[in-house]
């Protein structure tokens, strides 16, 4: 029991909370920018593109931070529907995380558009054009991107169940703060 | 499980905080989205407003639906470096790709029916770099706006007369273009005409110098002028027919490249304003077409030549048009690439 953590490592928090407003930047921008013509248009796709690629290499290293750290349990009490729960949403958000930059990257190699991040890096185009795989990951960028935003909105809402009703100590573990009144999970 | 030293909140009051956060989050997005703005100048509806009644062009480009494809280099004598630290502009010879067109949405138009001829561009640098570009003939952009052009598409679609004069008296730039279409010569083929940016960009050379640019290509044959009567008696796609002919006997094609500097307080925003004469021109290279190929299978069919992929050294300026051409340029490329099938490759490429 002594080496089961109680919360996530600092590392793991700092992360949590850095790729998260990162993320929820990205579905901003990214169904801002496809909506406008306006002069806002050019840097936003920069940003995205930018932000997009700085979350690609951030989930690689959260993924190994995550192996090497592993995660507190969850609490004995939770209903085994809402263990499940758990764990499926944390799988699928990570999958979201990994797939959506490289598909946004794949579309882009896919339609010959050279990408070209802030501060002029280039990045490499690792696919030849094609009309059909720019319109295949087109569409599961475009489709993916409004399942995840729906993803971290009930992410959202599961932490704050978790935090105001349950008051369980689940957030705690992921909290970037230490609570004042630390709680525990009971396991 | 007790947090002592606060009243425990009510299971309704933590229930309607959770809803109103991520209500609140969805209709953020929502707003974002622009599904909220219905008046919203979209990527969408500039296209729908370039959409002819007949229908969009499947698998064609939305605008400028007819052209056909051309490869050459671009040779820089080196001038270009006084303004931009772009490496194209180094002293030497660049892979071109690009594509002569009309400015319909009709990609069978006939030939003489259509005012605006256009060519599109990319120019290569060794490190995987590029320079895109699109010009057209006419002097002076038509409009002053992004929103000015689309009302000029939704004007110029109706049917009453009025609707035109409606829209000149509240976008008086436009007789300058229209001018332009009603009394400007016609020349016989793309190689005569000259392609001219129109939008302003910003240069920065290798001190950090800024300077706001325009640029055209300029031909280097005379002109053939006729009227637009004696060319309807030519083919519907003598413009093609008579470039790839010209090339075949006479050899590649040349455009001078010439950027014209603006004066501290030239109109940059605005492409439907000429920057007065004599401002300062730089000859920086010379466009060579070298070869001609058929758009349906060529190497310039599948190019976006978005006007914001731009070099090291070349940015946008305070012009409007570049960041909406992209907008709508690369709606356009997301659906002509997904509506392939409609304009099958004749080639070896799989069906």
């Amino acid at each position: 029991m002594s080496n089961v953590p109680h919360r996530f490592a600092p590392i793991q928090r700092l992360l949590h909370w850095l790729m998260a407003a990162c993320i929820f930047a990205m579905f901003f921008i990214g169904v801002g920018m496809v909506s406008t013509v306006a002069p806002t248009y050019p840097p936003l796709i920069l940003t995205h593109k930018t932000l997009g690629v700085t979350l690609l290499v951030l989930v690689v290293i959260r993924l190994a931070v995550r192996l090497h750290y592993g995660a507190p349990p969850l609490p004995a009490d939770l209903p085994p529907a809402m263990k499940l729960g758990a764990r499926l949403s944390h799988l699928l958000l990570y999958g979201f995380m990994i797939v959506m930059p490289l598909l946004g990257l794949g579309m882009l190699w896919a339609a010959a558009y050279p990408v070209v991040l802030y501060g002029g890096i280039r990045i490499p185009a690792l696919l030849p054009q094609s009309d059909r795989v720019h319109t295949l990951l087109w569409n599961a960028h475009f489709y993916l991107g409004f399942a995840f935003f729906a993803l971290v909105l009930l992410h959202l809402a599961a932490g704050l169940f978790h935090a105001l009703i349950r008051r369980d100590g689940v957030f705690g573990t992921i909290a970037l703060l230490p609570s004042r009144n630390r709680t525990t999970p009971v396991e | 499980m007790n947090q002592s030293g606060r009243p425990p909140r009510s299971r309704l009051g933590s229930l309607v905080l959770i809803a109103a956060v991520v209500g609140g989050a969805a209709a953020a997005f929502a707003y974002t989205a622009g599904w909220l703005s219905p008046g919203r100048l979209t990527p969408e509806r500039m296209i729908a407003a370039l959409t002819p009644p007949s229908g969009a062009p499947l698998g064609h480009r939305r605008n400028h639906a007819k052209g056909i494809c051309f490869t050459g280099v671009f040779e820089a004598n080196g001038n270009g470096v006084e303004l931009s630290r772009a490496k194209v502009f180094a002293r030497g010879t660049y892979p071109a790709l690009g594509r002569f067109n009309l400015g319909t949405a009709d990609p069978n138009a006939v030939d003489a029916t259509v005012r605006v001829r256009g060519l599109g561009l990319q120019i290569a640098v060794a490190d995987g770099e590029e320079w895109r570009m699109a010009l057209i003939n006419p002097p002076v952009f038509a409009v002053s706006t992004p929103q000015a052009f689309h009302d000029l598409l939704i004007a110029s679609a109706k049917k009453e007369p009025e609707a035109m004069k409606i829209f000149i008296q509240a976008n008086p730039e436009f007789v300058a273009f229209a001018g332009w279409a009603k009394t400007a010569p016609w020349t016989t083929s793309y190689a005569e005409e000259p392609y001219h940016g129109l939008n302003s960009f910003i240069f920065t050379n290798a001190k950090g110098e800024e300077h706001a640019v325009r640029w055209s290509l300029l031909p280097t044959v005379q002109p053939g002028l006729v009227s637009q009567a004696e060319l309807e008696k030519r083919g519907p796609d003598f413009l093609e027919q008579e470039i790839a002919e010209r090339i075949r006997t006479a050899g590649p094609q040349r455009w001078t490249m010439v950027t014209t500097v603006a004066d501290p307080g030239d109109p940059t925003a605005d492409p439907s304003k000429p920057w007065p004469e004599g401002r300062r021109t730089v000859q920086v290279g010379t466009l060579i077409v070298q070869r001609i190929e058929p758009e349906q299978d060529g190497p310039c069919r599948d190019i976006n030549f978005d006007p914001t992929v731009l070099p090291q050294g070349i940015r946008v300026s305070d012009d409007p048009f570049p960041a909406a051409r992209s907008s709508v340029y690369r709606r356009s490329y997301d659906l002509r690439a997904a509506e392939a099938g409609d304009y099958p490759r004749t080639g070896t490429v799989k069906p």
